[in-house]
């Protein structure tokens, strides 16, 4: 038998995969709503963009949270470094997105 | 496949391996200092790719309507297609989250056989997506017909590319757990492909909405 | 081609030809000293496979200060030319090529090295780590820098340089402009050579957040480290949308996309907008880190703490976020409307304030302080007018009607000649004098020292204030000559007598560079500087290991602290009973071949040769699954080697 310490531990988990299960029903909800939305026509554009970038947002945070342990750290103490840093990625992502909307918006009024 | 019958030969290890602990207290991926290096430069490489996809998405979004003349989203998309696709990426999310939960048991074997549900779900929609690629291509909408579809193909693609990338990286992994057993070093790398992975599922959500949902809408 | 005058081609194609004369002799007097001096088993064994950020620091040095040297010649030609007016040293075509590689060489092929190299050496000693974090992936950074340099420089000898400017807008850059290999050389460069900042940007990033010294904690960082930490943040988030521009443009020319072309619904100005949401965190990629060299020797040099450490590391931290929000101030005469450039104009001029912040920080330091003039001194008390005006045009062209005015002049060149030569290239020479000792163990010779300083200062003001000037009168950049009588005569000369100026400056540093091999000052203490900082405490240059065992950092500055009596000196030195086996990675040959592949796949797209991409790319595809596949990455140093080691430096306690 290999030594102790090399044994993995299994702390942390339960004996069932709660955690994924539900984040799984949950991003299959969080598909099935907007498509729904789409194809029924029940809003208008403006309201039916809005709405389904948000189940969007949504399904993102039921990977990080559900499924990549975005806020655990490595059990050195020290903060969860990931968090910050992904964190500055989607502010970025946001920005650089929507700020090349709004500057490139004058070519649709040139072509 | 003698070795799925037996679960007590999972910790054995591979001829002179001899994985040295830093911390013994901590879950297993992150046990050697070199480990939790590896996953936090992984999530910092995540961000940086995120921001990749973040300009082809920009650039998407501003050629979306440039389409001269030729075929449009609304066209070509395939609702069932891409509802298929978003399925199956989702659902390999989860096997591929129930090889962690597993890794973290310590039941190699079935890490390994998440895995390869895992990598033949990513097969699959490799497969659905290079058919929609070929079908709009048969159909004269290229990537050089317009620039709706330079960025169309550019932005599907990348992502396409990176879960092939992902594919062949899983198949690596899933021999070296047949060699080696489940070491702080093999979890390690199980955790940071699913990392990968799950950050796949991320983007594609986003593709679903504003590539493929925008497009029909 | 014409209209220009005709000895002008002959005197494109001699050179052309003598440069490659040149590089082959050269290449075979290496070939032929390696094999007659039998060093081919130590270049592979001691640098082409090492792993060691110290040396690693070190090449990225060489290769940084060689690029300064080709893109100075670069600029000394282009000044050549415009001396005086409707000369034809160079035809119109070839000085397009020079100010492109120019530019492009000094951005990504000298100024970022050159930080890298400053990255590699300062960092892990003055957080008391024994590496970066990952030290094989800092590797392959460097050879794919190195390769991805290389390919920019054989452009000039085979198939011929890029043309459209180091910035490269399409539709000029597009095939039906520039249908040669040249745009593809400067495409494939900088994307090869990106991969590997990106790599940088994680390693240091990661590096700093969890290989710091115990007590050292995040405010207790020196401020040069502090400074990379903020680079890093900007390279990560920076890079990516560079390697989007190049990418499309390159499927636009390879595979025939309409990204940026005029046809089919492309949008040039698209291309724009990604290059300076990467250009513009750019310049303050190649800054920030001069920041943190001027406070490390302006602290230093004053025997004072940085004055305002936490502003200083409040403003870093604003700068690297803020300076992600002004891209547009590139291009405000796209005229995307006056509510874009106006939120890009103030945000613009918000980035002033922590950079004034800086300035202030910074005199208030020297301000009372006991001031010794060495020459890492010199170039940092020189920075501070250069930038302050370069930061004033800076403001000035931030002003977005105004801009109109001066964009594309010279005025503009002016600007950013400035503020990259007056605060990241002062900046860098200042850490390379200072770091010298803890590299080479010897200082550098202080009078040549002076004479390369004043030659390159005075040079400066003389090559760049003039260019103010005529960029008010008129003169756009990128042309090639103007004719007489436009006034702009005697400014364009006595810049160009300006930039030779600073040329012999540059040699007085190369002269400096080999006089002091021989005859320099041997540093036998560690701290000829009588530093503050963790690097100090150790003997120059250092073990390869670092630090026999780790000290624990109990205040900022903690070293000076030591030497001061607050804190116990011994506890910087290894104790016998403490040391411990170490845990070192092993050399490795595959980041060089890996970077070689991707040389291949380079070459394979810049003359669209399929067989080169394939063979390139199965090989990364090899070197990737071998580094998967491999276990035995590390070893340990026997505890005996490092007593060994330690007790013949003198610093081994019972
Ligand atoms: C107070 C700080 C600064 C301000 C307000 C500022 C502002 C500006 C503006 C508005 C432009 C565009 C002008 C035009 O194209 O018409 C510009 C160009 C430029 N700046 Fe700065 N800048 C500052 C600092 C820096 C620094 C620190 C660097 C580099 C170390 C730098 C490098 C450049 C370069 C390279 C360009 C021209 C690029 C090109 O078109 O080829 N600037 N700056
Ligand atoms: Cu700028």
């Amino acid at each position: 038998m290999a030594s102790q310490h090399q044994t993995p531990t299994a702390h942390h988990e339960p004996s069932f995969p709660w955690q994924y299960v539900i984040g799984y029903v949950l991003s299959l909800v969080l598909t099935v709503i907007p498509l729904w939305l789409v194809l029924d026509h029940v809003l208008t554009p403006t309201p039916l963009t809005i709405g389904i970038l948000f189940c969007a947002v949504l399904q993102i945070f039921v990977q990080l949270f559900m499924f990549m342990h975005f806020t655990h750290g490595d059990g050195s103490g020290e903060p969860a470094y990931q968090t910050v840093v992904l964190s500055i990625g989607f502010f970025f992502t946001v920005v650089f997105a929507g700020a090349s909307i709004w500057i490139m918006s004058f070519s649709s009024q040139v072509q | 496949m003698t070795t799925l019958a037996h679960n007590n030969v999972e910790h054995h290890h591979g001829a002179g391996d001899h994985v040295h602990v830093d911390y013994p207290e901590r879950p297993i991926e992150y046990q050697t200092q070199d480990g939790a290096l590896k996953i936090l430069g992984f999530w910092v490489f995540l961000a940086t790719d995120l921001i990749l996809f973040a300009c082809l998405f920009a650039t998407f979004i501003v050629l979306r309507t440039h389409t001269d003349g030729g075929p449009t989203g609304k066209e070509l998309f395939d609702v069932p297609i891409f509802t298929a696709e978003t399925l199956i990426l989702l659902t390999s999310s989860f096997t591929g989250g129930l090889a962690t939960f597993e890794m973290h048991r310590g039941h190699r074997n079935r890490v390994i056989g998440w895995l390869i549900i895992t990598a033949l779900l990513g097969l699959s929609f490799v497969g659905l997506e290079v058919n929609e690629f070929v079908h709009m291509a048969m159909e004269g909408a290229t990537m050089q017909r317009s620039a709706f579809l330079s960025a169309f193909f550019t932005l599907v693609g990348t992502h396409g590319c990176h879960v092939s990338l992902g594919i062949l990286w899983m198949t690596g992994i899933i021999i070296q757990l047949f060699q080696r057993g489940i070491t702080p070093i093999t979890a390690r790398k199980v955790y940071i492909v699913n990392m990968y992975w799950h950050f796949l599922d991320v983007v594609w959500v986003f593709l679903f909405t504003i590539v493929y949902l925008m497009g029909v809408m | 081609m014409n209209t220009v005058p005709h000895w002008g081609i002959f005197i494109t194609e001699p050179m052309i030809l003598g440069s490659d004369v040149m590089i082959v002799l050269t290449s075979v007097a290496i070939v032929f000293a390696l094999t007659k001096f039998k060093k081919w088993g130590w270049l592979w064994r001691e640098w082409l496979t090492t792993v060691d950020h110290k040396k690693i620091g070190i090449m990225y040095m060489i290769a940084a200060l060689l690029m300064l040297f080709r893109g100075g010649v670069d600029a000394e030609l282009m000044r050549t030319q415009l001396a005086l007016p409707n000369l034809s040293f160079l035809d119109a075509e070839h000085y397009d090529e020079i100010f492109t590689t120019h530019g492009t060489i000094m951005i990504l092929f000298m100024a970022m090295p050159f930080v890298f190299a400053l990255f590699n050496i300062v960092v892990p000693l003055q957080i008391g780590a024994r590496d970066v974090a990952f030290p094989y992936l800092n590797a392959i950074s460097f050879w794919l820098f190195f390769f991805g340099a290389f390919l920019m420089n054989i452009s000039f000898v085979i198939g011929g340089s890029p043309d459209a400017g180091w910035t490269s807008y399409p539709p000029l850059s597009e095939l039906g402009f520039s249908n040669g290999p040249g745009q593809n050389y400067y495409l494939l460069a900088l994307q090869i050579s990106g991969i590997g900042s990106i790599a940088t940007g994680i390693n240091f990033l990661v590096t700093i957040l969890k290989m710091r010294a115990p007590g050292m904690t995040l405010w207790r960082m020196p401020l040069f480290t502090w400074s990379v930490l903020a680079t890093s943040i900007l390279i990560l988030f920076a890079f990516p949308a560079l390697t989007i521009a190049l990418a499309l443009l390159l499927l636009d020319r390879t595979l025939g996309t309409h990204f940026f072309t005029m046809l089919h619904g492309g949008n040039p100005m698209m291309f724009i907008n990604l290059f300076w949401i990467w250009g513009h965190p750019e310049v303050y990629i190649v800054i920030l880190p001069a920041f943190g060299v001027f406070s490390e020797v302006i602290s230093t040099f004053s025997r004072k703490a940085t004055f305002g450490y936490g502003s200083m590391v409040f403003a870093l931290v604003a700068i690297s976020i803020v300076g992600f929000l002004t891209w547009v101030h590139h291009f405000f005469t796209m005229g995307a409307g006056a509510d874009v450039n106006t939120f890009f104009a103030i945000a613009t001029m918000v980035i002033a304030i922590p950079t004034g912040v800086k300035v202030f920080n910074w005199l208030f330091t020297m301000y009372r302080g006991r001031i010794r003039m060495t020459l890492p001194m010199m170039w940092a008390v020189a920075f501070i007018p250069c930038f302050a005006i370069g930061g004033a045009t800076g403001v000035m062209l931030a002003v977005a009607p105004a801009d109109y005015q001066y964009h594309n002049s010279y005025f503009l060149i002016a600007h950013f000649h400035q503020v990259l030569i007056g605060g990241t290239v002062f900046g860098m020479i200042a850490g390379m004098y200072y770091w010298w000792p803890k590299m080479f163990g010897f200082l550098l010779d202080e009078r040549l020292g002076k004479w390369a300083f004043w030659f390159f200062n005075i040079g400066f003001y003389v090559c760049f204030l003039p260019q103010y000037a005529l960029g008010l009168m008129g003169m756009t950049r990128r042309i090639y000559t103007y004719p007489a009588g436009l006034g702009w005569t005697v400014p364009n000369f006595i810049s160009t007598i300006g930039a030779y100026l600073m040329g012999i400056g540059f040699l007085f540093i190369v002269w400096q560079v080999i006089y002091s091999v021989k005859y320099g000052e041997r540093d036998v203490t560690g701290d000829p500087w009588d530093g503050r900082t963790l690097e100090w405490s150790l003997p120059s240059p250092a073990p390869h290991y670092n630090f026999a065992t780790i000290p624990t950092i109990e205040g900022r500055d903690a070293w000076w602290m030591a030497k001061q009596g607050q804190l116990d000196k011994n506890a910087f030195l290894p104790k016998k009973s403490d040391i411990k086996p170490i845990h070192m990675p092993k050399n490795s040959g595959r980041p060089f071949i890996l970077s070689i592949c991707f040389f291949i796949i380079g070459i394979g797209l810049v003359f669209g040769v399929v067989p080169f991409d394939v063979i390139g790319g199965l090989g990364v595809a090899f070197c990737m699954f071998r580094r998967s596949f491999e276990y035995d990455t590390d070893y340990y140093i026997p505890v005996d080697e490092v007593i060994h080691t330690e007790s013949a430096l003198g610093r081994l306690q019972g």
